[in-house]
């Protein structure tokens, strides 16, 4: 009997969000007394697959195929399924980011098997199998059972701490599958990839600005506070509807659903929307004039003020730490 | 080529959500039911590929599964211009209940495509519309943010972890849609809202399929802790604080 944990790499490289999948794993595992096996679709160098066994990890499978360079949610599935099935897996862990929510679905098909998606706990039981979920974009929490014999779930990426298993060995298995053009419907025409930004969804530290920040023309001391403090930078729904910021940086309810340990809402009043988007944060801080804005009742740090002001300060501030 | 709009019925995105029967369900008394958001925008591209003739979209049919409380939201889809609706009569008990349905009606209307928003904004799964696409054995696009269609092939921009791809499937095919798939939610007009009592929404008796989940009891968040004000004139406390005490920086 063993948890499957499906681990994507990214151009050869696992990240923060591959090992709290595998320590995830390992604490699921421990409760119904299993052991982890890892899957990796892709080239992985055997060094960085070796370090899954680092968070409990005893077996990785990994599948090699040029013919999975492109991710294809039905292969995806299929070759996961077929891991899961020939290690007996009761419970299969995912991620719950963009390519995860394309394969569990499918997969949960597959199996018959029941997804508790986007869990941020280990189960609260294990009979019944409960698990317990977001819903309601985060204003209400749910006790989820599952009743089917194969189980998945997917975790909420910064949800849950990561946890080395010291002394753990892993072996490393190839698994070959079949896959040819027939197999594989998606096809790619054009990739745009930015690079050397950290990504919102990675993030561990968020600046964002709303329409407090009153002008696209106002943004240069929010972005140097975020590069200052290694972050990634979001905007709430206006400002992205309005342009002044790319559609991929607004965080809320329709935007990205982000947990980073530490969010800094500059100029963002707060509405059920955007706070359905960022309440998992461990930390938020809210600036902003209107005392009476419903951000400050979910921050545990506030300043009620003008950004246009307290940003350069803080700016200084996070200088003079470094010095 | 033939779409079919995947439509969730959802409380709207304001509602303080209540719980009734000794928290065992949602108290639905004075909720305000809207069609899922992402599925607004997902009916609103739809519609915009309609529209515009070299796409060769013929008609645009919008499904849900759901009790018949569920109308004034499909009559409302039909409002914003969606040809006609199909209402599967059963409450939704979970994703694999849904999904099997939908993939029932799908099999037996043959549609080219079929659209389903990202997550639903009540149970937050984000799992029908991969599961329609297994249960039909088709491919399927998540997070998309765009979609045209090209000599009757759907041509979709995906999101993936820092970037985007521009990709193609063959139809049939499902297309799972986010953030910027429309600009904003197409309104009904009058004239929309005086067509939509005509427009046929055919009935459906659901499939027989046992769901594999169950939400047992809801919970409120734990409140969080009062807000800490900072002076605004001495901001530089905060980074003190976010070093010190909360040591996240």
């Amino acid at each position: 009997m063993s948890v499957l944990v499906y681990t994507e790499n990214w151009d050869g490289k696992f990240k923060k969000l591959s090992f709290e999948l595998v320590s995830y794993a390992t604490g699921v595992a421990k409760m119904i007394g299993a052991s982890v096996t890892a899957v990796s679709i892709g080239r992985v160098e055997e060094t960085e697959l070796k370090k899954l066994g680092n968070y409990g990890a005893a077996k990785i499978i990994t599948v090699n195929n040029d013919g999975l360079n492109v991710l294809d949610n039905q292969a995806y599935a299929s070759v996961i399924s077929e891991a899961a099935l020939k290690e007996h897996a009761t419970i299969i862990i995912i991620s719950n980011n963009n390519s995860g929510k394309a394969i569990a679905p499918r997969l949960s098909v597959r199996l018959k098997a029941g997804v508790g998606s986007g869990v941020s706990r280990l189960p609260i039981s294990l009979n019944p199998f409960t698990v317990y979920k977001r819903t309601y974009s985060g204003n209400a929490f749910a006790h989820l059972v599952i009743k089917s014999d194969v189980k998945i779930l997917t975790l909420a990426q910064n949800s849950f701490d990561l946890a080395e298993t010291p002394g753990n060995t892993c072996t490393i298995e190839n698994l070959s599958v079949a896959v040819d053009g027939s197999v594989i419907k998606t096809s790619v025409r054009d990739v745009q990839k930015q690079t050397g930004k950290i990504l919102l969804t990675d993030a561990d530290v968020v600046v964002s600005g709303g329409r407090g920040m009153k002008s696209p023309d106002n943004w240069g001391p929010l972005t140097e506070l975020a590069s200052l403090l290694g972050a990634a930078t979001a905007c709430s729904r206006p400002v992205s509807d309005e342009g002044w910021r790319p559609h991929e940086e607004h965080t809320g309810q329709t935007g990205k659903i982000i947990a980073p340990n530490l969010y800094i809402a500059v100029g963002i009043s707060g509405a059920t929307q955007h706070l359905a988007g960022i309440s998992s944060s461990k930390y938020i801080v809210a600036i902003n004039t209107d005392k009476d804005a419903p951000i400050f009742e979910a921050a545990q740090y506030g300043i009620v003020g003008d950004a246009m002001k307290i940003l350069p300060k803080l700016v200084e501030a996070v200088k003079d730490l470094k010095k | 080529m033939k779409i079919l709009v995947c439509i969730s019925n959802v409380p709207d995105t304001t509602t303080k959500i209540r719980f009734a029967e000794g928290n065992a369900s949602v108290d639905v008394t004075g909720i305000q039911w809207v069609i899922n958001p992402w599925d607004e925008l997902s009916l609103t591209r739809a519609l915009e590929l309609k529209d515009d003739a070299a796409s060769g979209v013929k008609s645009v049919t919008v499904v849900h599964v759901g009790p018949a409380a569920a109308e004034p939201t499909i009559r409302k889809a039909l409002a914003i211009g969606a040809d006609d609706a199909i209402r599967v009569n059963a409450d939704s008990s979970d994703a694999y209940f849904v999904a099997a349905q939908i993939a029932e009606v799908v099999r037996k209307e043959q549609f080219d495509l079929i659209m389903c928003g990202i997550e639903s904004s009540d149970y937050n799964g984000s799992l029908v519309g991969g599961m329609i696409s297994e249960f039909l054995g088709i491919p399927s696009v998540s997070a998309v943010s765009g979609i045209k269609i090209e000599n009757g092939q759907p041509v979709m921009s995906r999101e993936i972890d820092g970037g985007k791809e521009v990709v193609t499937v063959p139809v049939p095919a499902v297309a799972i849609v986010q953030k910027g798939i429309a600009k904003e939610p197409r309104i009904a007009a009058m004239r929309g809202i005086m067509m939509a009592r005509t427009k046929p929404v055919k009935l459906v008796e659901p499939i027989a399929v046992e769901p594999l989940t169950q939400v047992t009891v809801f919970e409120k968040p734990a409140p969080r802790a009062a807000c800490k004000y900072i002076d605004a004139e001495n901001p530089s406390q905060l980074i003190d604080l976010l070093q010190n005490e909360a040591k996240v920086i």
